[in-house]
């Protein structure tokens, strides 16, 4: 076994060419836990750590990036106007995971069950990736996301970060586990106004086998609330019914296994209630706002 | 591997298999036994210390990953006999039972107490959600915390 230590991207992207082999690690959340127990046995390790560039974010008036190497105790304390991201950060593990785990880390894991992926899906993020010999690419989100554990990114790149549209709405990020701290999550759920373009977005971890959205459930209720004026008046009444009706949606979209944290029966229990209350949140948001306004 | 970090002030080298977590150098290289090997999954916190000054479970950093930095260990807050006053608030508050959990708990609290001298119950128990006690229940050390605040309060440390 081998740890290479680049210190810059430059070197990074060297070695990740010369070595397509070498398994990147940042935090070590997942990787040396499966080290520890003797679960991988990676050949040649690439330590991102000191990769300066990996761990910065930027905001051009309404398109954030976020590089990957960035943590999640760095993205609560720099960017808690990004509200699902925030809250999904809090959710992440504990005080010392939060020091070391980062947004690349969700990303290069690819588990179903990473906190930050369904507000990546649900703000139609681009995961960038960057190579030697081809440079930088963006690849949507859900054509990262291949599969359990696995992604798009071919053998010489990097995951640079990921890019997206800050939206103007309310949202919220919800998470199911067994405690507040140190859990992965049974079901997670990303809900998303977006007032300018009109659009709701919802997505949900650990209910399929990559995050997923709700296509059918974000267009009924920007159908609804267009029906009801929503969009134009936020404190319009929403018509009794919707949020349920909205939820059985948001249901019908996950494709649920029975695990060791839960059943498919129960995930689709609690996505119904995680839906149910974000809408709620996010209607009585609008609502207090226009009224405060 | 050859891998050198400032210790507790010191700088020190360590021939580590590339494979090693910076808790197994520590222990089994560094003669640090006072981070203690539990989980080794950053469940527990038992391994808590410091990397460049940001509370971290060692078990979960990979040892070459703390080539040049600097960690700071539990070791480094009693000076000979004398505990550190986080220390001696877990003594006088009865949160030590088997003291397995102890020493990352004590390095939990200390970097909470240095950020946040007056935490409320709610923040205690939030910045030790990384750390499990499976003896006491934790209520004795939600109160070790309040001690060991009253006395920074006070000029203790």
């Amino acid at each position: 076994m081998e740890v290479l230590l680049p210190r810059t991207l430059e070197e990074a992207l060297a070695m990740k060419a010369s070595t397509p082999e070498a398994v990147p690690i940042a935090g070590g959340t997942d990787l040396m836990v499966e080290i520890n127990f003797d679960h991988a046995r990676p050949e040649i390790l690439i330590d991102l750590t000191r990769v300066a560039e990996l761990a910065s974010w930027r905001l051009d008036g309404d398109r954030l990036f976020v590089g990957a190497g960035m943590t999640y105790a760095r993205l609560l304390r720099e960017l808690p106007q990004m509200r699902a991201l925030a809250e999904a950060s809090r959710s992440v593990g504990s005080p010392q995971i939060r020091n070391r785990g980062t947004l690349g880390g969700n990303l290069g894991t690819a588990s179903p069950a990473g906190d930050s992926l369904p507000v990546l899906a649900a703000h139609d993020a681009e995961v960038v990736l960057i190579s030697a010999a081809r440079g930088e690419r963006s690849v949507p989100w859900d054509a990262f996301l291949v599969g359990v554990k696995r992604t798009s990114a071919r053998p010489d790149e990097l995951i640079l970060g990921a890019r997206w549209r800050a939206l103007g709405g309310p949202q919220s990020f919800s998470k199911v586990g067994t405690r507040n701290a140190m859990v992965i999550a049974v079901v997670s759920l990303c809900f998303a106004l977006d007032p300018e373009a009109r659009t709701a977005r919802v997505a949900l971890g650990s209910v399929a086998p990559t995050v997923v959205r709700a296509p059918e459930a974000e267009a009924f209720l920007a159908a609804a609330f267009e029906d009801a004026g929503v969009w134009d008046d936020p404190g319009a009444p929403v018509p009794g019914g919707t949020v349920e009706a909205f939820a059985e949606r948001v249901v019908a979209a996950t494709r649920p296994i029975d695990d060791v944290r839960g059943s498919a029966a129960y995930r689709r229990h609690a996505v119904r209630v995680l839906a149910q209350r974000a809408l709620r949140w996010a209607v009585g948001e609008r609502a207090t706002e226009a009224m405060v306004s | 591997m050859l891998i050198r970090l400032r210790v507790n002030g010191e700088w020190r080298e360590a021939d580590v298999w590339p494979g090693s977590s910076l808790l197994f150098a520590l222990r089994e290289e560094l003669g640090l036994p006072g981070s203690k090997n539990a989980c080794e999954q950053g469940e527990c916190g038992s391994c808590t210390v410091w990397l460049d000054g940001e509370l971290v479970c060692s078990c979960l950093v990979l040892a070459a990953q703390a080539h040049e930095r600097t960690v700071r260990t539990v070791e480094s807050l009693s000076e000979g006999d004398r505990l550190h006053p986080v220390q001696e608030a877990f003594l006088e508050a009865g949160a030590v039972q088997c003291g397995f959990c102890t020493p990352g708990l004590v390095v939990a609290v200390t970097d909470l107490l240095e950020r946040d001298p007056s935490p409320d119950e709610l923040a205690v128990r939030e910045a030790l959600a990384g750390n499990l006690c499976r003896c006491t229940g934790y209520a004795k050390i939600v109160d070790a915390v309040g001690l060991a605040a009253e006395r920074r309060r006070e000029g203790a440390w």
